[in-house]
């Protein structure tokens, strides 16, 4: 009988891979009719199972039979429990070279220090080269005669693109290929209007020679006229049209609002409000049946086509060129006003705008909702395009070339990556949305690379480097200055507004909000 | 807790009264649940959650039995998920991963505020859980030692150690006897592979110290203070008699930094790319050596500097000076951050632990004492019979302290009071260095008689991260991580006593923000325009009339204070008249009483 202790050492590479661990050298203590499963340490309950144990004490009456009798009395000392860190480097390194390599990682914020000056640096880092990338033009589309008066997505192709000039030609774009794919004479005079039929077979125009005219999408066939399928002759000169999202009707505006129906050569509907003149007319494309136009007596009004009078109207105090309604939240719209500005309305509260969005140094003379409504993209006389939040009170951006002149028209693309601009001196320009993006097809890795970035410019963005670096832009000289003064003369008005109140009978002089102050009235 | 296994034995009351086959996890559980009576304090949330998982699953299982059984059939009962709901995370693990307390919830007038708070708090929550989920799968285990029941960890030897470990581990430790060119500095490189030596007689080796391989030996034929690796094993610095000397793993020089002199210990913050030297002239220098640039040069004016170290968790340099004081230094500041007095003679080592929460240092005095360095109050203090001249921590906290010709390895130091090493080893030498190899439960001692590696086990943090520090690297994977680690290289700026500073909000004074807008503009914005009365004709603008002119608006805001004050003032007091004539009037009331008063 032995009354002492034996002492073994197991290898066990196979063995223990029923336990899950790693292959290590144990040293382990046992005594003979001992408890079954001798604990080797409280972290690892389960280093032994019963398996194991067997080939343990297998091993060790061999051990005691054969082996014992020739071994020196181990001493005591060896009663003690050792382990230390034993890497099997196979399991650190590739099996062959056209693996990957193993990245084990370990996520202990303690092994990981400095994690926000890194992140600073890295957040730094992917700011400057957002800088470096932002590239914004894409392509210039030449080919008008004249200068570009409108413009109209196509509704069911991305690619497809139709511009109407001031010389009353409109042509059609292939914008993968920045090429025109047909020409046609439209008008006499100007393009005023053009929208495309929500089916995408067909377009409407109006121009100034008092006309609709309806065109098929396809050219004609070899030997065939350039016709439109539809002619309808008006007594005054149209000067905005808008088609309906999914009934055959649209809208044209001139002295007054009218509801075509496409089978009649006469309107259905026609509204009027002590105006003689409106500028354009949009239809709501969520609540299908409002539309709003915009007055030349410096009002914008709503309608429901259903009723036959209109629902209400906001009188600012200057004259609004254009609007367009937010895709996304249906009482929303925006509309780029004369005195340099765009105001988004709330439909249903009038009294004052949710937003005014500053920036322009002239006026604004289009606006286009990208598709998400989360954004919206202006074109002013003071040759700048601009893309506002659609709550920021100022610009993220604005885009400029030295041979851009004043834009007149403006389209956020569908697939909201690109922005299409007309401008005075005949050409329509191809912008990206977001300046720094990367064309074409992402690799996962890639694309983890710039969400994570952007995760990053967001998290730091209030840090005082990283916004001056993130908002700095290069501006033509006219629109520094003309900026600088702009902001001089407001900065005077507001400085004599406050010496007005300062000096009159507290109370009699209100103070009127940035918001309040261009709203003349409200009339239902 | 309410164990589903329990539960689902409940349910068979409805059908046969037999009993469920025991399931191994019905033992786990009934542990689990001791366990987490145990816990039961900071364990109530997870359990609560885990409460709420069950009636959820009751609740679905009353609408099942609702909607079926409507012939009067029994139905049996549905065999329940023994583990519902997401596995229960350990509250400590969870901790591990733990940034910031949650944010008080704004205002519900800021609702767009409180929506991203609770947004990205959500985002972050799940984030640790997943990282608290993730770190069960790491691979390895940290070391132990434990003696019989009653023998001390430090009778054990090295021998008996290496014999009783794997052959791979036992060949860690091993002596190098360079007995010629005498007590030897050391340092190990970041991912602890690469070994870097130098002897006091000028003797330099580099040696990937695992596979026992010399990369370069070169003798500078001059003395040498210190050795540090830089970033990667193909760089190290040392510090030689006179100027500081940077040498590539072949041995050859690449530079000699005549800035940089009488050099006597040097610190690599691997981070910021900046090598800390502390000199004999009293000079703390930072040289940055991804650009070569000398960062910052500060003269202490406190002697002779051979006692120094850095916190790895903020970059900030802590010196030993002969007057028993520790100063803690950053290249932004000409002046020292902190000046502590630790001990009454002159320090003699210093070591500041890896989540920079301890100092550890040993004096003159032969005390080793126990720093919290965020509030910078003493801890701990041990009186040891010869005092420490070296003092080495690591990765998980075992301190090792050489006391001439014996290194004593201590175990939780900081936190518990100790009485005996965790280990000792006796040397040929008096000990000059020491160092833990980070990621090995490894020791290295330099001394008289040339270098030792000790086996230290539970030294080291047995699993690493491959992106930041990774032995197996091949060279390609090298080279990628240095150009990251270059792309994110901190700048000295940002080096402070707190390092998550950055994220904090500013909450500057209005004053502050007023003093930087006029330093930015040049002029104040807000500064009262002096008035300049216009010039009026016809013997308006005489002398006296200006002045008049002026005194019309001479202090008009204060003006407009007093007027205001004064009509406070008199509302005040007339509101007090009111109430003492209502008082007055009640007084004066007479109360059917009052008549029978005499």
């Amino acid at each position: 009988t032995f009354t002492w202790l034996k002492t073994f050492c197991s290898r066990p590479p196979n063995e223990t891979a029923d336990t899950g661990l790693p292959a290590e050298l144990m040293l382990m203590v046992m005594q003979p009719g001992g408890p079954g499963i001798p604990q080797c340490n409280a972290r690892s309950p389960t280093l032994f199972t019963i398996n194991t144990w067997l080939v343990c004490s297998l091993l060790a009456n061999i051990f005691v039979a054969i082996i014992f009798p020739f071994c020196k009395r181990v001493p005591l000392r060896y009663q003690m429990k050792v382990k230390v860190i034993a890497r099997n480097p196979d399991d650190y390194v590739r099996e062959t070279k056209l693996d990957i390599q193993r990245v084990p990682r370990n996520y202990d914020p303690s092994l990981h220090p400095f994690e926000v000056s890194r992140e600073y640096t890295r957040a730094l880092n992917a700011t400057k080269l957002e800088r470096v990338f932002a590239k914004p033009f894409v392509a210039s589309l030449d080919g008008h005669r004249d200068g570009v008066n409108c413009m109209a997505k196509h509704a069911k192709s991305l690619s497809t693109l139709l511009s109407g000039s001031c010389d009353g030609e409109v042509k059609v774009w292939n914008l993968s290929k920045h090429e025109c794919v047909r020409t046609l004479q439209a008008h006499e005079g100007f393009v005023r209007g053009m929208v495309v039929r929500y089916c995408g077979t067909s377009f409407f125009t109006v121009g100034d020679d008092k006309t609709i005219k309806q065109w098929k999408m396809e050219s004609p066939g070899y030997g065939e006229e350039e016709e439109p399928i539809n002619t309808i002759l008006g007594k005054t000169v149209y000067t905005g049209l808008d088609h309906h999202q999914n009934d055959p009707v649209f809208a044209t505006c001139g002295q007054q609002v009218d509801i075509w129906d496409e089978q009649r050569s006469s309107p259905i509907r026609s509204f009027t409000w002590g105006v003689d003149s409106f500028s354009s007319v949009h239809f709501n494309p969520v609540e299908t049946e409002l539309l709003a136009s915009c007055a030349s007596d410096r009002s914008i009004v709503l309608y429901d086509m259903r009723e036959s009078t209109p629902l209400k109207k906001v009188i600012m105090t200057m004259r609004s060129n254009t609007l367009s309604w937010n895709p996304m939240e249906a009482y929303y719209f925006t509309c780029a006003n004369e005195d340099y500005n765009l105001y988004t309305y709330d439909m249903r509260y009038l009294a004052k705008p949710i937003t005014v969005h500053m920036d322009h140094v002239s006026a604004v003379l289009d606006v286009d909702y990208a598709p998400t409504g989360k954004e919206f993209v202006s074109a002013s006389f003071d040759k700048t395009i601009r893309i506002f939040a659609k709550d920021g009170g100022h610009s993220r951006e604005v885009y400029h070339t030295k041979r851009m002149q004043h834009v007149i028209c403006i389209k956020w693309s569908a697939d909201n990556k690109y922005i299409l601009s007309g401008s005075d001196e005949m050409n329509i320009r191809l912008w990206k949305a977001n300046a720094a993006e990367k064309l074409g097809v992402l690799a996962p890795r890639e694309r983890e690379a710039a969400n994570y970035s952007q995760k990053l410019k967001e998290k730091f963005q209030h840090h005082p480097q990283i916004r001056r670096i993130a908002r700095h832009r290069h501006l033509p000289k006219t629109i520094y200055h003309q900026t600088k003064e702009l902001r001089v003369m407001k900065e005077a008005r507001r400085r004599k507004y406050a010496n007005v109140r300062k000096h009159s009978k507290p109370g009699s002089v209100p103070v009127v909000s940035e918001k309040e102050k261009h709203v003349v009235t409200v009339v239902k | 807790m309410a164990s589903p296994g329990e539960a689902s034995v409940d349910e068979t009351h409805v059908g046969k009264k037999k009993k469920l086959p025991a399931r191994y996890w019905q033992e786990l559980q009934e542990e689990e649940r001791k366990d987490e009576n145990k816990v039961k304090s900071d364990g109530e949330q997870s359990k609560e959650a885990l409460q709420q998982e069950e009636d959820k699953t009751q609740k679905a299982k009353k609408r099942k039995q609702d909607q079926s059984p409507s012939d009067g059939e029994k139905v049996k009962p549905e065999k329940s998920d023994p583990f519902p709901g997401p596995a229960p995370i350990p509250e400590d693990r969870l901790q591990k991963f733990k940034r910031k307390d949650k944010l008080k919830k704004p205002h519900r007038k800021q609702h767009k505020l409180r929506d991203i708070i609770a947004r990205s708090e959500d985002a972050s929550e799940m984030a640790q859980k997943q990282a608290a989920r993730f770190d069960l799968l790491l691979p390895e285990e940290a070391g132990f030692l434990e003696g019989d029941e009653d023998e001390d960890t430090c009778m054990i030897s090295q021998e008996d150690i290496a014999e009783a470990v794997d052959i791979t581990s036992g060949a860690k430790y091993f002596n190098l006897k360079l007995s010629q060119f005498g007590p030897y500095r050391l340092d190990y490189s970041k991912t602890g592979r690469h070994l870097l030596l130098g002897g006091r007689r000028g003797h330099v080796a580099c040696i990937d110290w695992a596979s026992k391989q010399l990369m370069c030996e070169i003798n500078v034929m001059e003395s040498v203070n210190d050795v540090k690796w830089l970033h990667t094993e193909a760089m190290y610095a040392v510090a030689q008699k006179k100027w500081l000397y940077i040498y590539d793993s072949n041995g050859i020089e690449l530079h000699c930094i005549r800035k940089f002199n009488d050099v006597l210990r040097m610190q690599f913050l691997p981070y910021h790319f900046l090598l800390a030297t502390a000199s004999a002239t009293s000079f703390l220098q930072y040289l940055d050596v991804s650009v070569g640039k000398e960062v910052a040069a500060i003269c202490t004016k406190t002697g002779r500097l051979d006692v120094m170290c850095q916190n790895p968790h903020n970059a900030i340099i802590h010196l030993g000076h002969a007057n028993g004081t520790v100063t803690l230094w950053s290249p932004n500041q000409k002046e020292a951050l902190v000046k502590m007095l630790c001990h009454q003679g002159g320090v003699r080592s210093v070591a500041v632990d890896k989540t920079g929460t301890y100092m550890v240092t040993s004096g003159m005095d032969k005390k080793l004492k126990v720093y919290d360095v965020r509030t910078f109050k003493p801890l701990k203090s041990y009186f040891l019979p010869a005092g420490a001249a070296c003092l080495s921590l690591s990765q998980r906290g075992l301190l090792s302290a050489a006391t001439g010709d014996v290194v004593q390895v201590y175990k939780d130091v900081c936190s518990m009071p100790v009485t005996k090493p965790y280990m000792a080893h006796r040397l040929r030498g008096t000990v000059w260095g020491l160092h833990f190899c980070p990621f090995e439960d490894v020791l290295g001692v330099g001394h008289g008689d040339g270098f030792t590696s000790m086996l230290v086990p539970g030294a080291g943090e047995p699993n690493f991260d491959g992106l930041d520090a990774n032995p197996y690297r091949s060279a390609k994977q090298r080279q990628e991580w240095e150009v990251k680690a270059l792309m994110e290289k901190i700048q000295p700026d940002l080096i402070s006593l707190d390092p998550t500073e950055l994220a904090q909000v500013d909450q500057a004074t209005w004053e502050q923000r007023h003093q930087d807008r006029v330093e930015v503009l040049g002029f104040d914005p807000l500064a009262k325009e002096k008035f300049v009365p216009k010039y009026k004709k016809k013997g308006r603008s005489s002398a006296g009339a200006i002045e008049r002119r002026k005194k019309q608006v001479a202090h008009e805001e204060q003006r407009d204070v007093i007027r205001k004050s004064v009509e406070d003032k008199m509302k005040m007091e007339k509101e007090r008249k009111e109430r003492e004539r209502k008082k007055a009037a009640l007084s004066t009331q007479k109360s059917a009483l009052d008549r029978f008063k005499k």
